[in-house]
């Protein structure tokens, strides 16, 4: 069975890489347009990287890989991410 | 360092393995998105060369030439190695016979999205299939099925599964996983896991 | 939108097991001390690092059990056979042990008190860790916000937090479900998963305006979340936290 999480479960690996919340800001998938909370996208954890992608078309939101000394994150899939000012 | 007391973790090392990896006798499903289920009536090879000529197979004319039965050690990247998996496919070999072409690279395509890149040369001479038989069964998608690429002296991430086809060129155009931070090349003897290792 | 919980980049501590807890033949509960924890909001969870002597290492996420009230948090974790973290959890890991940790993090699957509206909490199994956290918090804050829990069990010796979900039940603002799915104990007549009639004459109604809750295995939340849309909730107000496999490399 191949399964995903909650976007939810990113949270700990991203919070290692941004200083806010990311799971709850709010985004938009750059393959189909649509919105919604980061923490309600899919993630897929049992794989090379950390992989989110869009619960309505599947597009790959956001990728991450923790190398020997560096992560990488390609945000390329996602429009842009919403967040309240501080 | 802080270590757990009492915590082993999976088993891992035996002299036989590349470095850093731990044996499984499972067959470990990874996933980096939804597994497409593609019928083998639908099914379709694409080889396009440098110089824009394509090339088609479709589930008949793959089943139609000669097949070998390859027993090989397969390394993912994930750390486990699973030794003496059985598989039944074509090799590249066969498949590339009557391509024309001269490129240095391939880009090689799956259904659902996914990419990786391989120097086309280790695609050739008996070192890579495209295995439509695990254990002797057809491939379950999971695990790549209808037909997946083998090349099993390359991290397994360069096994694409539910291959399509490749784009064959001068320059390496890079892949899914090797955009993000992961070995262009991927000998896991050399441990070459990440970009720079 | 919801105010993001966590304000600064984190990065590994190490807690110290204080206590250790049976729930259940398969689960338990931890005590940590941590040196530096912020505080933290109901329904967040942290992820756990565990490492060989030869280095090897492994980590997954776990649901803060406890709402914070300043000193020590907890952990509720249920051994998933032949797993590699969770069987080392339940069964080797002892008090004085370190055990590394960051968090906390999440900042959607939470219930804040001055949250507007009724609660509905449906978890299955091990599922109910994080919210027996916002029951806690909502007793601790003496809320008067209506608040109904069913809470899926395989047969009553799988219950964890017993006697803490019967103290909550006796507040007039919380309602306690349990539902067997294989054995229920004398006087339940029914056993069986949650299903439409169920979720029909338990749960708070779309009329209500409840944000739910679903926490659990990926199948139980998947199942649980469509019934719920099917009976008319908007999936907008339906938080889901899914518990399958964490593992990867990390
Ligand atoms: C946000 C979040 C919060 C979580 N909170 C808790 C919690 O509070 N308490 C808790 O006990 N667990 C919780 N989990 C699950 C936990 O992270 C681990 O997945 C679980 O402990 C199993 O880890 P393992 O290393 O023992 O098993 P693994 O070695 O990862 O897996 C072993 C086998 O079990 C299967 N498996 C793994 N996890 C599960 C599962 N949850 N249900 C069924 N089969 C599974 C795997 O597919 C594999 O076949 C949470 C998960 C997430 C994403
Ligand atoms: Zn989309």
């Amino acid at each position: 069975m191949t399964t995903y999480l909650d976007g939810n479960a990113a949270a700990g690996k991203l919070s290692e890489i941004f200083a806010v919340d990311i799971t709850a800001a709010v985004t938009r998938c750059d393959g189909c347009g649509q919105t919604g909370v980061f923490a309600e996208t899919r993630l897929y954890l049992d794989a090379p990287g950390m992989v989110a992608r869009c619960p309505g078309c599947d597009h790959v939101l956001l990728r991450v890989v923790t190398t020997s000394s560096e992560t990488y994150v390609d945000l390329r899939g996602l429009t842009y991410l919403r967040l309240p000012t501080p | 360092m802080v270590v757990s007391p009492g915590f082993t973790g999976r088993r891992r090392s035996g002299t036989e393995l590349p470095p850093g990896q731990y044996l499984t006798h499972e067959f470990p499903v990874l996933s980096a998105g939804p597994t497409p289920q593609i019928r083998t009536d639908h099914w379709e090879f694409t080889v396009a060369t440098e110089s824009g000529e394509t090339y088609k197979w479709d589930w008949k004319a793959l089943l139609a030439l000669p097949a070998e039965d390859i027993t090989r050690d397969i390394h993912c990247v994930t750390r486990w190695s699973k030794l003496q998996t059985e598989w039944k496919g074509v090799s590249l070999d066969t498949v590339l016979a009557d391509v024309e072409t001269a490129a240095d690279y391939a880009l090689v395509h799956s259904y659902g999205g996914y990419t990786t890149n391989l120097p086309l040369e280790d695609l050739l001479d008996g070192q890579a299939w495209i295995a439509y038989e695990y254990d002797g069964e057809p491939i379950h998608p999971e695990h790549g099925g209808p037909a997946r690429l083998l090349v099993p002296h390359l991290y397994f991430w360069k096994s694409a599964k539910w291959v399509r086809g490749m784009v064959l060129s001068d320059s390496e155009d890079l892949g899914f996983w090797e955009t993000a931070g992961y070995h262009e090349y991927g000998d896991p003897w050399k441990e070459q896991r990440y970009a720079g290792d | 939108m919801e105010r993001t919980a966590v304000r600064r980049r984190l990065s590994w501590q190490v807690a110290t097991v204080a206590d250790v807890r049976r729930e259940t033949a398969t689960a338990r509960t931890i005590v940590l001390d941590v040196p530096e924890w912020p505080g933290h909001l109901a329904g967040q969870h942290l992820d756990v690092r565990l490492t060989a002597d030869d280095g090897y290492r492994a980590s997954r996420s776990y649901s803060i059990a406890s709402a914070w009230s300043g000193g020590q948090i907890e952990l509720t974790v249920e051994e998933v056979e032949d797993g590699e973290v969770s069987p080392y959890l339940v069964e080797v890991l002892k008090p004085g042990d370190p055990l590394e940790l960051r968090g906390p993090v999440g900042g959607w699957f939470v219930w804040r008190p001055e949250q507007e509206g009724p609660v509905q909490l449906i978890g299955g199994g091990s599922g109910v860790v994080p919210l027996r956290a916002i029951l806690r918090a909502h007793a601790e804050a003496a809320s008067t916000t209506p608040v109904r829990l069913l809470y899926s069990v395989r047969r009553p010796t799988s219950v964890i937090y017993v006697d803490d979900l019967k103290e909550l039940a006796s507040s007039d603002h919380v309602d306690v479900r349990l539902v067997y799915t294989r054995e229920a104990p004398d006087g339940e007549p029914r056993v069986g998963r949650i299903d439409a009639e169920l979720i029909d004459q338990l749960a708070f109604t779309p009329a209500d305006e409840p944000t739910t809750y679903v926490c659990g295995p990926t199948p139980f939340v998947e199942a649980v979340a469509d019934l719920l849309v099917a009976a008319g909730h908007d999936p907008a107000r339906v938080r889901t936290e899914r518990f399958g496999p964490t593992g990867g490399p990390q």
